[in-house]
């Protein structure tokens, strides 16, 4: 079975791939997973997400939190390129800093989020590979959630998930929170216990079939008493 | 006038024809945005130990699609004959089909010779089939097994190679269970040293690799008897939920209903239970 003389005419065994010269080149990214949940409730808000930092086959840490606590009302979860993602944290924050003493007040979750989107399209043509979810109360006080893409377009959602596993915790949440695909239930809006068993119950199923998502579940919670952090472990495997 | 066909003689082995035209598929779909399913691997951490009277297989269970866990748990330490194991790691298909082909001519060989197969043997067949295919049969292989000269321990790679070693390891996860290999393994083991090694080798794969994780399967051959342990160790229990996610009936919609009745008559009745873990 000599087949790779019959298209290869130097002989060679690795030369069948016809689309043309390849360039390798070194490529400014990496992926280095994770995944983040984002749920608005009536007077709360919850940031989730995985601790797991992670490349290729390999794991870099187990403990690697991907929620940014920003003000006392917003928490950030950024998942996608770490590197992206602290520097966009830094640079969140100094921003943070420079509207607090240039205005005399911290900005709101709203405002945050319009400035986010900002930040992400300055960088439209060599963009920051970072998938953004923040969380906060608005000036209400009400829940907010806002989803963002990499390039900063953004909308407020009641529920959110982004990162690796976002496609199969996004229709749990359709279904869960938002009751999508079901008939004659009762729409009780969420409470904050159930939303929380919730947010744990979901991470527990990514854990199990997506690989760059395990090791702990870093929850904030953030109601108008402040933000409260929890951890509970997930697969190692 | 009539026109003229060449006759071309069947070709052996794989066609290539489609190649081509598969690379430029490839490269229309990944212009816009698309990728081509790809073949199910296994990811895998395996290994096998050779210790006094026997030898020792292990292997982790999970099935990986992407980066997406298919099966979590799979098993892959196949048969061969009654005094030979096998574990694959690569393509799950290929790994599959490839042991089983070579598990049915050994015992054909063996009903000839009219002797216990030897381990030798099977390597010798693995290997002539993979170097045959060039590769494209993606089976890397950690053959091990006990007969009349004593216990044996190969590795097979896709390409053909073998390698006759008393401790190997393969797959993605490789490397973290050679490195506990390399540090704890002494020639001439006792059967629980060499389990406890293999199986904190498999949990090195487990833990370090994203390519393998869930539970550990272990296979002890020895003259006298063959120990499938199947899990040996749950490594990895699936997380509690503490909600509850039951539907009550009638939340699915129903459009329409038709009913055809079946004029049938139950004759057997086999139950076959999912593994709805």
């Amino acid at each position: 079975m000599l087949s790779s003389l019959s298209f290869g005419n130097t002989g060679k065994m690795k030369e069948y791939h016809y689309t043309g010269p390849v360039e390798h080149r070194f490529s400014p990214y990496a992926f280095n997973g994770g995944t983040v949940l984002a749920v608005a409730g009536e007077d709360f808000a919850i940031v989730a997400s995985d601790t797991r930092l992670s490349e290729g086959y390999s794991i870099h840490s187990r403990d690697s939190p991907k929620c940014y606590k920003l003000t006392d009302t917003t928490v950030i979860g950024c998942s996608g390129f770490h590197g992206d993602c602290l520097t966009l944290t830094k640079i969140i924050d100094a921003r943070l800093k420079m509207y607090k003493h240039s205005n005399n007040k911290m900005m709101t979750c709203g405002a945050i989020a319009a400035m986010l989107s900002t930040i992400l399209y300055g960088r439209r043509f060599f963009p920051y590979y970072v998938y953004n979810i923040i969380g906060g109360l608005d000036e209400e006080g009400k829940g907010a959630v806002y989803s963002f893409d990499p390039v900063g377009s953004y909308q407020r959602d009641t529920y959110k998930a982004g990162g690796s596993a976002s496609a199969m915790l996004q229709p749990l949440l359709d279904n869960q929170i938002g009751f999508k695909n079901m008939e004659g239930v009762q729409h009780i809006p969420l409470t904050k216990e159930k939303a929380v068993q919730l947010v744990k119950d979901v991470f527990i199923s990514a854990a199990e079939r997506d690989v760059y998502t395990g090791d702990a579940l870093r929850i904030c919670v953030i109601t108008k008493e402040g933000v409260d952090e929890q951890t509970i472990p997930l697969r190692k495997d | 006038m009539a026109t003229l066909t060449v006759n071309r003689p069947p070709q052996g082995g794989f066609s290539f024809e489609n190649c081509r035209r598969n690379a430029l598929i490839e490269g229309e779909a990944n212009k816009v945005g698309c990728s081509l399913p790809s073949a199910r691997k296994t990811g895998t951490t395996i290994c096998g130990i050779v210790f006094k009277g026997g030898v020792v297989l292990g292997a982790d269970t999970r099935a990986t699609e992407g980066m997406v866990v298919a099966d979590k748990n799979c098993s892959k330490i196949h048969y061969i004959s009654p005094n030979i194991y096998c574990c694959g790691a690569g393509t799950a298909a290929d790994t599959e089909m490839t042991t089983q082909l070579i598990s049915s001519n050994l015992e054909l060989h063996a009903l000839s010779t009219g002797r216990l197969p030897r381990v030798a043997t099977a390597n010798r067949m693995l290997k002539q089939m993979l170097f045959r295919y060039q590769g494209y049969i993606g089976a890397a292989l950690v053959l091990g097994g006990i007969d009349c000269n004593g216990p044996h321990l190969y590795s097979i790679y896709p390409h053909g190679s073998t390698d006759k070693l008393p401790y190997v390891t393969m797959g993605s996860g490789s490397l973290a269970a050679m490195a506990v290999f390399e540090d704890r393994y002494k020639p001439d083991m006792e059967e629980e040293e060499a389990k406890q090694l293999v199986r904190d080798a498999i949990a090195a794969g487990i833990f370090n690799d994203l390519g393998s994780g869930s539970n550990i399967d272990l296979c002890v051959i020895s003259k006298s008897k063959v120990d499938y342990l199947r899990p040996h160790d749950e490594a990895n229990k699936k997380g509690v939920r503490t909600g509850d996610y039951k539907y009550k009936r009638g939340t699915t919609g129903v459009l329409t209903k038709v009913v055809a009745p079946l004029d049938l008559e139950v004759v057997e009745e086999t139950i076959q239970t999912m593994d709805t873990s």
